[in-house]
């Protein structure tokens, strides 16, 4: 018993940085109908701002953790903006195809950017927030699980506010639902796009540094297997979804966990992915992909 | 006017034919290396590196193999699979190197021997461990023991030493090394009436573990065997430790890394792992050895790679002192005949399977420090 939540804990907390990632890729799926694949090395630009950021601020305290995770969401909020404003602007109305060529062309240049300007070697992730363990009886729960799993769902329940009680997330839903009529009515098109980029950037970020607190190995190539789990977690859930992002990320998580602890472990990933491959037979949209569902 | 003109030619013919022969005498032989200088294992790489350029260095300032300078030709196989094949095939073909030398890692070795053997150019692996890669063909050496040897050694370690009964094993599935390791440590671990009651895998580049570190704790076994590379193992005891696992985890030379020590910390205190060499020995060679290292390095301690590269070296300026050219076939023949040649890492012998025997030091690493443990000679 004490095994099963253990495994239950560890697969929340690696299903919650899944689910922050995959908040990215069915934000702008939702409003611009295409995958961001370059939202991955996003992430991985996340951890290495944080990685330098945490250099210069006191290990080991609440508040230099959250100054590591703010500078860290706000830049990449920014890289966001500009890789849409300069790669995929220029695009808007062209086919699918050459967006998509286009966002793997842009994951390409951050991967190997990354390797001239961090360098390729992996490097150590300076722990920022205080670490401890907790035990519940036999069952130990280490302070870093806690911040991934309590900073991913507050993230997620802000952006819940974000899309569905404020102007911009009106606007935002107003574009995922019919762009042409959204500017019809006057909502600027330019700005939401913008918005959804940075946001989701963000949140890439976010899990970015939340990942190397927990695993403090970075390297310019890290984003590329968490980004197409996070990836797979979206289309699980429904792609264009948002808490179906969030539950395709923590049942991924989880399931990836529960098999790596049993005797199967050498297939954690094939056995991860023919699930996918079930659900998707089933629920061909994904376990929450209804029309009925507001998309974003 | 005719004789001085006809005489000045004459000497200028002479003279550019003398210096075309010293020329000639003094043509450098080309050595080739493939390592990974950059990615996950760039400390493998870099610290074996460091050893081979030292090696060339002393060599050239002491005049050189046969009057003939050592040039050296050096491709880097970022950590990718792949690319050593890529990499040595243009070592031969351009460079047109008489001799390999690599590499640490025995997966990337594997890829790389069979276009070395197909060439006929003689390869020295500094430290590929696994039995396999000097198996590919005649052309194919090592400077180092093989993992039968380490897995014994850790095998008997954690029986005597650790006297642990119930082990684990965390192996990587994408690695020949590992995987070869695993197996050689549980033949002998379990003939020696040692129970493994717990065997978990886990891929290249994994970074969460704690599923199956969970595993292992609730099947309550009193050591961990991790026969992986350093990134990997540093994340495994870390993760273990968040967890509240507190026995000994113990690995081989693939550990050898100061990127170990800087992920793993303090949760690597009372974990233990084979390797080839420590710079702690008091051999006044190895003194002298990690003196002229730390010289030429700025101060960087020689790692184990670090002395098998630089051995490497050595042993095949020997076989082609000994051989009198750097004919291919020539060459393998008397890299086959090494024998007693003293280097710092160990006396090196060539056996009939183109191995080395040597012996394995055992390292305690404590508070951010890897301590030299005991010796196990073969």
């Amino acid at each position: 018993m004490t095994e099963f939540l253990q495994q239950l804990l560890n697969g929340l907390s690696l299903g919650a940085i899944y689910a922050l990632i995959a908040l990215g890729y069915t934000m702008v799926y939702g409003v611009l109908r295409f995958i961001n694949f370059a939202h991955s090395d996003v992430f991985m630009v996340g951890s290495f701002i944080g990685y330098y950021v945490g250099h210069h601020v006191p290990e080991n305290t609440v508040w230099g953790g959250l100054v590591v995770l703010f500078v860290a969401m706000a830049g990449c909020a920014l890289l966001g903006m500009i890789i849409e404003r300069l790669a995929y602007r220029p695009l808007r109305g062209a086919a699918t195809l050459n967006v998509l060529i286009t966002a793997i062309g842009v994951s390409l240049l951050l991967e190997y950017s990354g390797q001239v300007f961090f360098g390729a070697t992996p490097r150590t992730f300076p722990s920022v927030f205080p670490s401890t363990n907790f035990t519940l009886g036999t069952l130990v729960i280490s302070s870093n699980q806690v911040v991934v799993i309590a900073v991913a769902t507050l993230l997620m329940v802000v952006l819940e506010l974000i899309v569905f009680r404020t102007k911009i997330g009106t606007a935002m839903r107003a574009v995922s639902l019919n762009p042409k009529a959204a500017q019809l009515v006057g909502v600027n098109i330019d700005v939401v796009i913008s918005f959804t980029f940075g946001l989701g950037s963000a949140l890439a970020a976010a899990g970015g540094v939340l990942y190397a607190l927990n695993y403090p190995s970075i390297d310019p190539l890290m984003g590329v297997m968490p980004g197409l789990k996070a990836f797979v977690a979206a289309v699980l859930g429904g792609i264009g979804n948002i808490p179906g992002a969030a539950l395709g990320g923590l049942l991924l998580g989880t399931v990836e966990t529960f098999v790596n602890g049993s005797q199967w472990s050498t297939y954690k990933d094939a056995i991860a992915f023919a699930i996918l491959i079930i659900i998707l037979l089933f629920r061909p949209a994904g376990l929450l992909g209804k029309a009925s569902v507001e998309k974003v | 006017m005719k004789t001085p003109a006809l005489l000045l030619a004459l000497v200028a013919c002479t003279l550019s034919l003398s210096n075309g022969l010293a020329a000639r005498a003094a043509e450098p032989i080309k050595l080739g290396e493939y390592a990974s200088l950059t990615g996950k294992e760039a400390g493998f790489g870099q610290t074996s590196h460091h050893g081979v350029v030292l090696a060339l260095e002393e060599i050239n300032a002491a005049g050189g193999v046969l009057g003939r300078p050592l040039e050296l030709a050096f491709e880097d196989n970022q950590t990718k699979p792949g690319e050593s094949a890529t990499v040595v095939k243009k070592l031969i073909s351009r460079d047109k190197v008489v001799a390999l030398i690599g590499e640490v890692s025995s997966g990337r070795s594997l890829e790389a021997a069979p276009i070395a053997q197909a060439a006929h150019i003689p390869m020295v692996a500094p430290a590929a461990t696994n039995p396999k890669v000097t198996q590919t063909g005649s052309y194919i050496f090592r400077v180092c023991f093989i993992d039968p040897f380490q897995g014994t050694v850790m095998a008997k370690f954690a029986k005597n030493d650790l006297k642990a009964k119930k082990v684990a094993i965390l192996s990587s599935v994408s690695n020949a090394y590992s995987l070869g390791l695993a197996k050689f440590f549980k033949e002998t671990f379990t003939a020696g009436g040692g129970e493994v009651t717990e065997e978990k895998n886990f891929s290249e580049g994994d970074k969460d573990f704690r599923a199956q570190l969970t595993a292992v704790k609730s099947a309550g076994v009193d050591a961990v065997f991790v026969p992986g590379y350093y990134t990997e193992s540093a994340l495994i005891v870390r993760q273990a430790r968040d967890l509240g696992i507190t026995i000994p985890f113990f690995g081989g030379d693939g550990w050898e890394d100061e990127q170990l020590l800087k992920i793993g910390g303090e949760a690597l205190n009372g974990c233990y792992y084979s390797t080839h060499f420590s710079a702690e020995n008091t051999d006044p060679i190895v003194a002298q050895f990690a003196a002229k290292y730390k010289a030429r390095w700025n101060g960087e301690v020689p790692g184990a790679f670090s002395a098998l590269g630089y051995d490497a070296v050595y042993v095949i300026a020997d076989a082609i002192k000994r051989a009198g050219g750097t004919d291919g076939p020539k060459l393998r023949d008397a890299l086959a005949a090494t024998k007693d040649f003293p280097g710092v890492s160990g006396v090196t012998t060539i056996d009939k399977d183109r191995n080395a025997s040597k012996a394995a030091t055992i390292i305690a690493l404590k508070d951010g420090k890897a301590l030299f443990f005991k010796t196990v000679a073969p």
